[in-house]
């Protein structure tokens, strides 16, 4: 599935297994909370970054002390109007501090590509054909003039000294 | 009144852009309707029974004359030369062709305006006491503090895509005009005893088939924390509300489940992570803000005028609408002048587009150019020099503006009910109609007194009709249309949901069963100073009930 990362698409580094698969012997591999949380230990042992996949519902009180560790949490959007991810995406960017890849997948479209990216995503699992279209096309319309502080303060910018104004880079 | 800057100039510009861009994807078949569905209802565009709707926001319900004249502009090149204002304080146009969105969105954006988020799971427009700034029992302006909700809710990324649609309104005087208590968030602006200001917090009240008052989770929340305790009640609700179910969606269901205790305790864990964070408001910010909302320049004038009151004596006509459509204001020599868009006979809360050049007109002329939407689908000039009200009488009059009747009988709130909404089960605007000219004698309107109908084509309860002191709910057997009694209901401070008084009624008996409750009343009362709602709340339904019900046996 194309990867959108960094302002363009890149070619995935991370192996997720399908189901009870085997773990790859080597490399970054992401598996779902309830597996990670079944097999802490040995993936702890692996030589290589770790990822957890959560999907809208999920809580972040179990896998809290793992973030420092983690590479990679993927918030999953089941359909694009369920908007759990982007509180998530916050608490996990804002209130634990955590500094991996945020990557959106599941119903991810071109007309929430700014929101995620403010919300605190940095990577987008696309697999919609317009929405990938449009990304590499450079073609995706969105305000970039935000009246909230959310959690991309890294790259947005303070247009004048009002304490709560912030402006985002081009998306294209 | 808020003025935009550069900032807020490019905001609206890009989200048009956006718009425009979603609409082209439309028209071009890229999008079917159901994926452009939710895009459009963020930016307030509704498919109606017949066409589409534009809804578009006026936050907390004030205009300056420029805007009232394009949106009368817009009225008449767009529609059908009229406008409806809605119980949100926004405008509403139901004949809109989808082409033209982008280009109407343009001309609002040149006079400060937009739809963003008057429709849509998300903060929609925050609504306030219409009469903000001019009232005499005001506390505190509670302007500012919406406007800076206003701005931070705007294209908010986290909670655009909320389980179910948010409303904010804010007060900021002890009698409440704007129904904070039905709201998801009804905020009232206070003083503590250090002379502080701060809210009271009221979350989860809301109407629709479950109808429920808002508890009080903070009693004195202080100013600096308004933003923060926001977003923390926000955060709770976008994590934990229901999203199985939209008619169990709203934040009434998740407090009323999860408990008011473990709701409240929720929220103030999240609270205590936000508070003194990035959202805390600065005192200059607040500032800031709240220059623009700065008392006009009133003249230093006696509290009584000469003229008004000679006018109150010798035209019976001004004296009726100046008891009745004439508020007392902060200032002496001035008052609030309330304009009625309830005529005999006529759907409530549509203006023409020249009846709003003529509000428009009056004041530029005379009201230091403000004008507000009420919930009650009225418009007010907020501030007229008592000397001039005689003439501000006579050219409402001229406009067929001048409907003494607010706050009476026929002061109705509807919904548009099955006439022009795809939700609707029942039609409630001829209901209102055929009520206003029931009751069309002023003098047996002004007898009768305070008394509020509201009146739902539906169980979503756009018309407010919980809280209508007596309420009136359209719903829909066997292809018929029926309609239910609610009596007892209020949607100010002393907050109450009216109780069903029994079996409903056909579309052809409802105006004899209103006129029944409301001989009943007249019967029972112990003087005309007690109204309607005060002898309800002392004699209960039992009366009411007897009276509609028991000749049928």
């Amino acid at each position: 599935m194309p990867l959108f990362r960094n302002g363009r698409f890149e070619d995935d580094d991370w192996q997720i297994p399908a189901g009870d698969a085997p773990l790859p012997a080597s490399g970054k591999v992401a598996v779902p909370k309830a597996r990670f949380l079944a097999e802490r230990e040995a993936l702890r042992g692996r030589n290589a970054p770790v990822g957890v996949l959560l999907t809208a519902g999920d809580t972040l009180d179990d896998i809290v002390p793992d973030l420092p560790r983690l590479g990679l949490v993927v918030i999953s959007f089941p359909k694009y109007a369920d908007g759990r991810p982007y509180s998530l995406a916050r608490l996990l960017r804002d209130r634990h501090g955590y500094v991996g890849e945020l990557r959106a997948s599941g119903d991810v479209l071109r007309d929430q590509v700014a929101l995620m990216l403010r919300a605190g995503f940095d990577a987008l699992d696309v697999t919609h054909a317009g929405t990938v279209a449009a990304l590499r096309e450079k073609r995706i319309v969105a305000v970039r003039h935000h009246y909230q502080p959310a959690s991309a303060e890294a790259s947005e910018t303070r247009p004048d000294p009002r304490p709560w104004r912030r402006v985002s880079a081009a998306l294209s | 009144m808020y003025r935009y800057d550069e900032f807020d100039r490019t905001f609206v510009q890009e989200r048009v852009a956006e718009f425009r861009d979603q609409v082209a994807r439309r028209l071009s078949g890229e999008l079917t309707e159901d994926q452009f569905k939710p895009l459009r209802l963020m930016n307030g565009v509704y498919l109606q029974l017949h066409a589409y709707m534009l809804r578009i926001a006026i936050p907390y319900g004030t205009l300056s004359s420029r805007q009232l004249r394009l949106l009368a502009s817009i009225a008449r090149d767009h529609d059908k030369g009229y406008g409806h204002f809605t119980t949100r304080q926004n405008l509403q146009f139901n004949w809109i062709a989808l082409k033209d969105v982008p280009d109407i969105l343009d001309k609002l954006a040149g006079v400060e305006m937009h739809a963003i988020q008057t429709s849509g799971n998300c903060i929609r427009n925050v609504t306030a006491d219409h009469f903000a700034g001019a009232a005499a029992d005001e506390a505190a302006d509670p302007r500012p503090y919406a406007e800076i909700l206003r701005q931070w809710s705007s294209l908010h990324p986290e909670f655009t895509f909320l389980p179910r649609k948010f409303k904010l309104a804010v007060i900021g005087a002890p009698n409440d005009r704007a129904a904070i208590q039905t709201h998801d968030i009804g905020l009232q602006v206070k003083r503590d005893e250090t002379g502080s200001l701060g809210f009271a917090v009221y979350v989860g009240g809301g109407q629709g088939r479950t109808p429920m008052v808002a508890r009080k989770l903070r009693d004195f929340l202080p100013e600096a924390d308004l933003l923060a305790y926001c977003e923390a009640v926000l955060r709770v609700y976008n994590l934990e509300g229901r999203r199985d179910n939209k008619y169990k969606a709203r934040i009434k269901i998740l407090v009323h489940e999860t408990g008011e205790a473990a709701f409240t305790e929720a929220v103030d864990a999240e609270f205590a992570a936000l508070k003194g964070k990035a959202l805390t408001l600065p005192a200059d910010e607040v500032d800031r803000i709240g220059a623009y909302f700065a008392s006009p320049a009133f003249a230093s004038l006696p509290a009584q005028s000469d003229l008004y009151e000679r006018a109150v004596k010798t035209d019976p006509a001004f004296a009726r609408f100046a008891s009745r459509n004439v508020h007392p204001h902060k200032i002496p020599g001035y008052g609030i002048v309330t304009i009625s868009l309830k005529p005999t006979g006529q759907p409530p809360g549509d203006a023409t587009a020249t009846q709003m050049e003529a509000v428009a007109d009056l004041a530029a002329h005379y009201g230091f150019d403000e004008i507000r939407v009420s919930h009650e689908q009225n418009l007010v000039l907020p501030h007229v020099r008592l000397d001039d009200i005689p003439a501000v009488f006579e050219a409402l009059r001229a406009a067929g503006l001048a409907t003494p009747n607010a706050g009476l009988v026929t002061d109705i709130i509807s919904c548009p009910g099955l006439d022009y909404c795809s939700l609707a089960t029942a039609r409630s605007i001829p209901i209102a109609e055929r009520l206003s000219e029931r009751f069309a004698d002023l003098d047996r309107q002004h007898a009768i007194g305070e008394l509020k109908i509201k009146i739902s084509g539906c169980i979503n309860a756009c018309g407010h009709h919980h809280v209508g002191h007596i309420g009136i709910l359209g719903l829909e057997r066997k292809g018929e249309e029926f309609y239910q009694i609610t009596l007892g209901g209020s949607g100010d401070q002393i907050c109450t949901i009216g109780e069903i008084v029994g079996r409903g009624f056909s579309s052809g008996e409802i105006v004899d069963a209103v006129e029944t409750v409301i001989d009943t009343y007249l019967g029972l009362r112990t003087s005309p100073q007690e109204t309607f709602l005060a002898a309800y709340r002392r004699v209960g339904e039992a009366p009411f009930r007897e009276a509609l019900y028991a000749a049928a046996g």
